[in-house]
């Protein structure tokens, strides 16, 4: 068990560099890398080559379903299960189930958007491999970490840490695990 | 200092502080000494929040007859205090959400304390909108469940559209809120000493690691949120007016409510902000980021807001006469000299006359005087809402049952309690969680973005243009 790779770390401080090395990792085709970033550095995802997010199509599906649940929910009781009538007014009306549709849409919506979230970043993951390392740790205060892990196919310790240094990396090493 | 020429846009940070600086400077909030003058300020905030749990254990254990509500006048301070702190909520959820679809970047700073007030706010209006109900411990009532009568609450009711509006925009800010901390949250379970506290922080950041492939993802739930919060803030306050104008009363049932009362949620709500927010800046010595060019903004806002509830004010009345309808001209005849004219003219003076410095810059930039000025506008805009629900309340349709309202030491207390519940709240706040987006932060800063944004190193500048220009 002892010292196994788990992958290479990289430091850089400079966006315009990080951003010109995202692209050159992602051309040498490596594909579980990553970089991590105290906050979100404009065109790095385009950079590495990351696939636009589904979470849009995840938020829809939110909006339809608190849609449906205040239409279904108001017709349902006040036309179905139990109409009664209130000033003679319709037992279901469009017109008055607006306010109710509006915010079970925006409720749906953002539970949804946000529980998506979770869901595509994994969160909550109390344990990351790279955890004790302490480049890892900077990522979140002022450095662009690159992170590529050992299971890419195509790791090499000696391969991936001399494209880092080429592209311009600070403090680039290997992390195993004990 | 060192620039030959002055910047065009003042900066948004002062000091050009390395994001080091940033997160040491924020971060180490939480980790310096609680003073024994936080001690005694939140000892002072709890007591007052204490002293107004026992009055509402007086009001659910007595009955509302304790309060000094009577026949004619059903809402007293209950009602208006809900509309109040309401009010004070939409602030949070315009900086947060509207100014960042409007890529407004000075908002990074007072967004995440703003977005606080918003739910410690509402925490204040439920707890306010519950006790009113005389039994609050039948608030399921309120929500459609099967029960045993087999009935259901009535959709077309407006009391029913609020349960759903303000429980929607307490979820929904909560979880815009949160979403935002997770990444402040990582820096500090990464900035902290103390293995305890890393460990809270660890947990509470879910395990956030900065993945650019999570930004991704993050930037646009981030801006769906902002997208959604949007339509949401205008829609609690207007549901909020609709109580009062879906009912047939003189005074109340005008359709210029909902965007009066969402113009006049947002200007109450920047006054709050402001107040805190100086004391804030002062005692946290967030000078740095909260700077003159904020605040002068937020009274821009103010000045905003404050003339577009003068011109509803003005309109009211000239709608009243307008109208033709002898009951509407009497109402605003009545508010203007009758039994709550000091209220009305309270309300007039501190909400129209006071903001109109602010169209002075010198005096925008006067810190004392905006404090006094905000601490009028909370005091005018809780006025509002006061002669809303009184003069139309007071003299009814019948002449004979008409009174006069004054609060007891129940309502009275309540009110300070729901202070003294916000402020611990945001005390609180204030001393565990970071109280400026730090990550925000660091992206305005000078050369945090690729390419064109002020580069400053020639070299990076030139290798940058392959991958960041061509995309962005």
């Amino acid at each position: 068990m002892s010292n196994t790779p788990v992958g290479v770390v990289g430091e850089f401080t400079d966006p315009n560099v990080i951003t010109h090395a995202a692209s050159k990792i992602a051309h040498a085709g490596y594909t579980k890398w990553d970089i991590h970033t105290p906050y979100p550095v404009h065109g790095l995802d385009k950079a590495m080559g990351v696939k636009r997010s589904i979470i849009t199509y995840i938020s829809f599906a939110g909006l339809c379903g608190g849609l449906s649940t205040a239409l279904g929910l108001q017709y349902w009781t006040g036309a179905v299960d139990y109409p009664l009538n209130i000033g003679g007014k319709g037992f279901f009306d469009w017109q008055f189930s607006i306010p109710i549709d509006f915010e079970l849409s925006i409720l749906g919506t953002a539970i949804f958007t946000v529980f998506g979230l979770f869901h595509l970043c994994r969160l909550p993951t109390w344990y990351n491999k790279y955890q004790n390392d302490a480049s890892f740790a900077k990522a979140t205060d002022d450095t662009f970490v690159v992170t590529i892990d050992a299971d890419d196919d195509r790791f090499s310790a000696e391969g991936a840490q001399q494209l880092l240094r080429s592209l311009g990396a600070e403090n680039v090493h290997l992390v195993t695990a004990e | 200092m060192m620039h030959e020429l002055e910047p065009v846009r003042e900066p948004l940070v002062l000091g050009n502080p390395s994001m080091r600086d940033v997160t040491a400077r924020i971060a180490s909030i939480v980790e310096s000494k609680i003073s024994l003058k936080y001690l005694l300020t939140l000892g002072f905030t709890a007591t007052m929040a204490a002293w107004g749990l026992f009055a509402l254990y007086y009001t659910i254990t007595t009955g509302i007859g304790a309060w000094g509500l009577n026949n004619p006048i059903g809402w007293g301070w209950d009602i208006t205090n809900f509309v109040f702190w309401i009010g004070i909520g939409h602030a949070g959820t315009l900086i947060s959400a509207i100014l960042f679809l409007w890529r407004q970047k000075w908002r990074t700073a007072i967004n995440r304390s703003a977005e606080a007030m918003t739910i410690f706010a509402v925490i204040c209006a439920l707890t306010m909108v519950l006790s009113h109900t005389g039994r609050p411990w039948l608030f399921y009532w309120l929500l459609p469940y099967p029960n045993q009568m087999q009935m259901w609450i009535n959709f077309r009711s407006p009391l029913a559209w609020d349960v759903f509006a303000v429980n929607t925009y307490f979820t929904v800010s909560a979880l815009f809120w949160f979403v935002g901390l997770i990444p402040d949250l990582a820096t500090l379970r990464n900035y902290v000493r103390s293995e305890i506290a890393k460990k809270i922080y660890g947990v509470l950041s879910l395990g956030w690691t900065g993945s650019t492939r999570h930004w991704h993802h993050y930037e646009i739930a981030y801006m769906i949120l902002a997208g959604i919060s949007t339509p949401l803030v205008l829609s609690v306050h207007s549901v909020v007016s609709f109580d009062f104008t879906v009912g047939i009363m003189p005074g109340w049932h005008t359709t210029i409510f909902p965007p009066y009362f969402v113009a006049g949620a947002i200007f109450s709500g920047f006054a709050m902000v402001m107040t805190l927010l100086i004391i804030a800046r002062e005692i946290l010595d967030l000078k740095q980021f909260i700077t003159l060019k904020h605040l002068d903004n937020m009274n821009k806002i103010m000045l905003a807001t404050g003339m577009m509830v003068g011109y509803a004010y003005g309109m009211e009345f000239f709608i009243a006469w307008y109208s033709g309808s002898d009951w509407e001209n009497w109402i605003f005849q009545n508010r203007l000299f009758g039994d709550y004219a000091w209220a009305y003219w309270t309300m007039v003076t501190c909400n129209v006359v006071s903001p109109q410095v602010f169209w002075f810059r010198k005096l925008r930039r006067n810190i004392p005087l905006m404090f006094v000025i905000s601490i009028f506008i909370n005091i005018g805009m809780w006025f509002e809402r006061f002669t809303i629900i009184a003069t139309t309340l007071h003299h009814d349709f019948l002449p004979a049952s008409w009174g006069y309202y004054s609060p007891t030491w129940v309502e009275i207390s309540i009110f300070i309690g729901t202070f003294g519940i916000f402020l611990t709240l945001f005390l609180l706040f204030a001393k565990f969680v970071p109280v400026i987006a730090i990550a925000e932060i660091k992206s305005i800063l000078p050369g945090a973005q690729p390419a064109h944004h002020h580069g400053h190193d020639e070299h990076a500048a030139t290798s940058s243009t392959t991958s960041a220009e061509v995309h962005s």
